[in-house]
This record gives C-alpha cells, structure tokens and sequence, in this order.
C-alpha cells in the first residue's frame, strides 16, 4: 500500500459511498471514524519505513505514479495529515447536531482528500488544478437547494478559477529562471504572476470581496469549513514555491511585499467588521483578517515567522469552528443573522451567543485566549522592524474587537424582565463547553499545541531549518 | 496551407467569443460557444498530438452539452432588453480585440507560438473576462469562465503537453459546465 493511496484515495472513495448513503447518522459516524483512523494513522505510521507487527509486515511506499506525474506523501507530511484530518474531525462532529450532515460530509470529505492531493502532486504546481477541482466540489454545498447562487458564490467561482492560469504560468517562467537565473525580466513576471495567481486563491486584498458576501448567503458552518480548509492548504502551497525556489526567498521585495498586503487585509478587515450588521459577515472579515496575520507572520523572517504561522493555525481551527457553530445554531432559530435579528438572543441562548462573543474575541487576539500568543508574536515581530505597522495591524485587531463588543451589546439587548433560560440542546452545550475550553487552554497553555506543529516545519527543506 | 487554417481558426474564434457576447439565446450561445471550441482544438493541435489535442474538442462539446440538458430543464429566463448595451458591447469588444492583438505581438515571441495562436488565446481570456465583467447571470457566467480557460489552453498547450494537466483541465472544464447546470436549477430542487 502507498501513503497517497491511504491519505488520499481512500478518503475520496468513501466520500463517493457516503454520498449514496441517505441515513445522516450513518454518514456522520463513518466520516468521523475514516477522519480519527487517518488522523491517528499519519500520528503513528511511519512512510517508507518497514514495519513488523508481530509477523506480519508492511510498509507505506510514498509515492503513486498518476498519468506520468506523481502524488507523494513522505514522513515529513505527516504533521500535515494530522492537522488537516484532525481539523477535518474537528469539524465534522457538530454537523450531527446541524441537519447538513447528508451534503457536508461526503463533499467535504472529498475536498479534504483534494487539498491533500494538492500538496502531494509533484510537480506541485499542479496543485493550482486539484485546488480548483475542490472548489468546483464546493460549490453545491454552498448554494443550497431551493435557493439562486448569490453574487458570493459567484465572485468566489470566478476569482478561484481565474487564479489557476496565473499560478500554472509563474510555473512555467519560474522553470526558466531556474535555466537563467540571472534574467531579471523573467524573475518580474514570474514574481507578478505568482503574485496574482496566489492574491486570487487566497482572497488576497483588493480580491476578497467575495467572502463577506459568501458569509452572507451560505450556510455559516459550510463557510467556515471551507474558509478554514482553502487558505491553509494554498498557504502551505504558497510555503512550497517559497521552499523550492531560493531566489524567491532571498528576494527583498517578498518580505515588503507581504507586510503591505498582510496590513492591508488585517486593517481594512478588522475595521470594516467593526461596522457590519450581518453577523455572518463579521466572520467572513474575521478570515480576511486570519489570512492577513499569516501573511504577516510569513513576512517576519524564515524560521520565526514559519512558527508563529504554524502557531496561528490551530487556534484559528478551533474559534472559527466555534463561530461557526454559533452561527448556525442562531440560524436556525432567529430568522436571520442580522444584529437586528438576534437582539436579546443570549437571555435564551446563553451558551451559543456566548461562545460566540468568545470566538469573535479569541480571533482578535484577545488576552487568556487561543489566539492571543500567536497575534501577540506577531505583534511583537513587527514591533521590532516597524512600530508604525504593528501599530496599523493593533488597529486592525481592535476593529474585530469592536464588532464583538457591538454583537455582545445586540445579544444581550433584549427588553426589561426577559427571562433568563437555556434552550441549547444536550449536544450543543457539551460542544460549545469544548470549544470554550479549549479556547482558553490555548490561550492559556498554547505550548500544549506543541506536539503538533513542532513537526511541521520539517515539511519545508529550507524554509525549516 | 496551415498558416492560412491558423488564420481562419482565429476568425473563427473572434466570431465565436464576440457572437457570445452578444447572443442572449442560450441556444446560440451554446452554438457559439461549440464552434469556439472547434477553434480552440485547432489552435492546440498546433502543438499537441492531434489525439491529445481532440480531449479539448470532446470536453468543450461535452460542456455545451451539459449546459445544454441543463438549460431545457431550467426555467426560461425572461429576456431583457439589451439595445442599450449593445453599443457599449461592440466598443468593448473591440477594444479587446485591439488589445489582445498588440500583446500577441509581444507574447508570439515570448511563448514562441506563432501570431493567431497567440492573439486567438489573449481574445478568448480577454473577451471571456469582459464577459465576467458585464454579466451576473449565473449561465453568462460560466460561458465567461469557460472561455477564459479555452484561451489559457490555447497558449499552455505552447508550453506543457502533460497528460495528468489536459486531464485536469478537462475535469476543471466539465465541472465548470456541471456547476453552470446546478446554478440553473437549483432552485427548482426542494430544500433539503
């Protein structure tokens, strides 16, 4: 058997079964299940290492030939299969409690494998299509039936495809470069369409209009699965052009050019959150701003900031899987997400609006939660190249502070005597209390999270050591 | 004899990519859009093996045929007036036109393609992207993006012949088509 054949196939074949099964428990029980065995496995099997369990022996070969082109997984991808299938049981198990587990789990599944796919195609260019093809997958998930795609599902469709020629592009001029390294033209274009390609694939400022549009129309749980899953796997894509090629790396414009972009979406989304209505939307900018911090921490420098990205990855997992559970229960029970809508909402909902506020909190840095060391060795990063920036990124995380402030002040509005009660089903209590407590023990022992990305760097040739 | 196949093909594509932007009937359109493809296979066979370069015919035509099946059971859309865009249409059109035909004087050399390969890609990415630009119906759309691919093609089958890329390009192409028929009737479907 070969690691692609585990990690990728066999989560691909089971997404196509599950799909044809129509009992929601039957789905949910074996997506979890598939996702904690594969998990477990990346954790505990060694790749391309003979292994003796009694008599019986075996070994993952790495890699599987494809139509002339390979997919490989070696024992350095391994910390990346844990958080991707760990993230992915992560956020499998509340859609039991949600009604959406029938279309959820096989196509996120199957997306889920894709990605893994993408960072296991060699050459890894290639990753721009199989991205895409995961795009394509999403696309039903996030236009429901009985609805019209809206203008986000749409922007999203259009920018996400308009990113592959770009990035399959820069591929080419960057093979050349590796010919004439000295050919300063063809670095430009190659750094410009690289650029491009990866400002359409990651909702990179001014390209990110679409996903305060898409938190608007979709389904808040779909949305942040796939808003959680896409940036981080086209940022460890991102992570192998900068490893591969050393011209990149050592190029001075990178770490400006990312510092400007990074404060852009950082500023821009943490103020314009401030002033939303929808709280979908606040989410929604809540991500620009996620993507720009990663985008900051990259400009830090090679090893230090390679950390503090992996440092911001799981805490990110865990709030916007909270947000996003938050969301869809509100959803289910106000009739829509707007600040009007839920006004006095958590006299009735007391764990749900504030596990949300939590959420909202914890991704603007907030201290004693989970994503307060990660922005804090941002922050501090900055600090020490340019005061003036981390004062603009404070400004940013201060408007995703003040958006939580204004839906804490419109969930607790409710008029004079409203009683208090808890209509949070068992389920639904237990979850929120994991997530809050886990967003408070990251918060408060975030090398607790060590295990997992103290491997990662190990992905990266260079950029690791 | 060639050349003069090439210069023909691009005619051919110009007709097709700007009857598009102007065809409001989804059964021209997808007509436009079949003979544009035929154009595309010709421009990529130019430097692929023909048999590899027919999966480009294949998968267009199958696209317009998943569009197709998808429109007949849709509902009619109404028609809208569209007088007043028509000149604003021609202009851009041929603006673009203009356009892609002073960067394919540049980009023949670069990519190492000849004239109307190289101007025949740039129209079809710039009049798919003018079709994007103008247009938020959800059909217009996915015509937009399937002729910004075909044009790409046109000038990445210059530079890779990979089979695992023509693969994915082509399940990338048929899954643009497939999302195009589910925005056309999901809202007939019943909530799930």
């Amino acid at each position: 058997m070969s690691a692609p054949v585990l990690w990728i196939l066999l989560p691909l074949v089971f997404a196509s079964l599950l799909l044809i099964i129509s009992n929601q428990k039957a789905i949910f029980l074996v997506a979890c299940l598939l996702s904690l065995f594969l998990a477990m496995a990346a954790w505990l099997l060694p790749i391309d290492t003979v292994l003796t369990i009694g008599s019986w022996t075996f070994k993952l070969a790495p890699s599987v030939e494809i139509l002339g082109r390979n997919l490989t997984l070696t024992s350095a991808n391994r910390s990346f299969l844990v958080l991707i299938y760990g993230s992915a049981l992560f956020w499998f198990i509340p859609v039991a409690s949600l009604q959406i587990a029938r279309r959820m789990i096989p196509l996120g599944l199957a997306i889920t494998s894709l990605l893994v796919a993408a960072l296991a195609v060699q050459p890894f260019l290639y990753a721009a299509l199989i991205i895409e093809v995961a795009v394509l997958i999403s696309i039903p998930l996030l236009t429901p039936s009985g609805q019209n795609p809206g203008k986000g599902v749409i922007r999203f469709l259009i920018f996400q495809s308009l990113g592959v020629p770009f990035i399959l592009f820069s591929g080419w001029l960057l093979a050349g470069i590796g010919a004439n390294p000295g050919d300063l033209g063809l670095v430009q274009q190659a750094a410009t369409f690289l650029g491009l390609g990866f400002a359409f694939l990651l909702a990179i400022f001014p390209f990110y209009t679409w996903i305060p549009l898409l938190a608007e129309e979709a389904h808040p749980y779909v949305v942040g699965f796939l808003l959680w899953m896409l940036p981080t796997v086209t940022l460890f894509y991102g992570l192998g052009f900068l490893d591969s090629y050393t011209w990149l790396r050592d190029a001075t414009f990178l770490n400006t050019f990312l510092t400007l972009v990074g404060t852009l979406m950082v500023v821009t989304g943490g103020l314009l959150a401030a002033f939303q209505h929808h709280l979908g939307k606040i989410m929604g900018y809540a991500i620009i701003v996620e993507t720009g911090f990663s985008l900051l921490a990259l400009s830090l420098g090679n090893t230090s900031g390679l950390n503090i990205f992996l440092l911001l990855l799981v805490p990110r997992a865990i709030s916007l899987a909270i947000w996003a559970l938050t969301l869809s229960i509100l959803r289910e029970q106000a009739p829509g997400l707007s600040l009007k809508d839920v006004k006095g909402l958590a006299h009735i909902w007391p764990f749900t609006t504030s596990a949300l506020v939590l959420a909202n909190l914890a991704l603007a840095g907030m201290p004693l939660l989970a994503g307060f060391p990660a922005h804090q060795a941002v922050w501090e990063g900055l600090a020490r190249s340019s005061l003036t920036v981390a004062f603009w990124v404070l400004i940013g995380s201060l408007g995703l502070f003040a958006s939580a402030v204004r839906v804490l002040a419109a969930l607790t509005a409710a008029p004079e005597g409203t009683p208090w009660g808890a209509r949070e089903n068992r389920t639904q209590r237990l979850l929120l209390a994991i997530g809050v407590v886990g967003l408070f023990i990251l918060g408060l022992f975030p090398e607790w999270a060590l295990p997992l990305w103290n491997r990662m760097p190990a992905i990266f040739q260079h950029l690791g050591q | 004899m060639t050349v003069t196949l090439n210069w023909l093909m691009l005619l051919l594509a110009i007709f097709a990519s700007t009857g598009l932007l102007f065809s409001r009937d989804w059964r021209w359109s997808l007509g436009l859009l079949a003979v544009q493809y035929l154009s595309v296979f010709w421009m990529v066979q130019a430097h692929w093996p023909i048999t590899l370069a027919a999966t480009k015919l294949v998968t267009g035509w199958m696209a317009c045929a998943i569009l197709g099946i998808a429109q007949l059971n849709a509902k009619e859309a109404s028609e809208s007036t569209w007088l007043q865009g028509r000149l604003f249409h021609i202009f851009a059109a041929g603006m673009v036109l203009a356009a892609t035909f002073a960067l394919s004087l540049r980009v023949d050399t670069w990519l190492g393609v000849s004239l109307p390969l190289a101007w025949g890609g740039l129209l079809l990415i710039g009049v798919g992207l003018l079709h994007l630009g103008i247009t938020s119906d959800s059909f217009q759309v996915i015509i937009g993006l399937l002729t910004v691919m075909a044009g790409f093609e046109i000038l990445y089958a210059a530079v890779e012949s990979s089979a695992l890329v023509t693969a994915l390009l082509a399940v990338i192409n048929l899954g643009l088509a497939l999302a195009g028929a589910y925005f056309m009737n999901v809202d007939q479907e019943k909530p799930s």
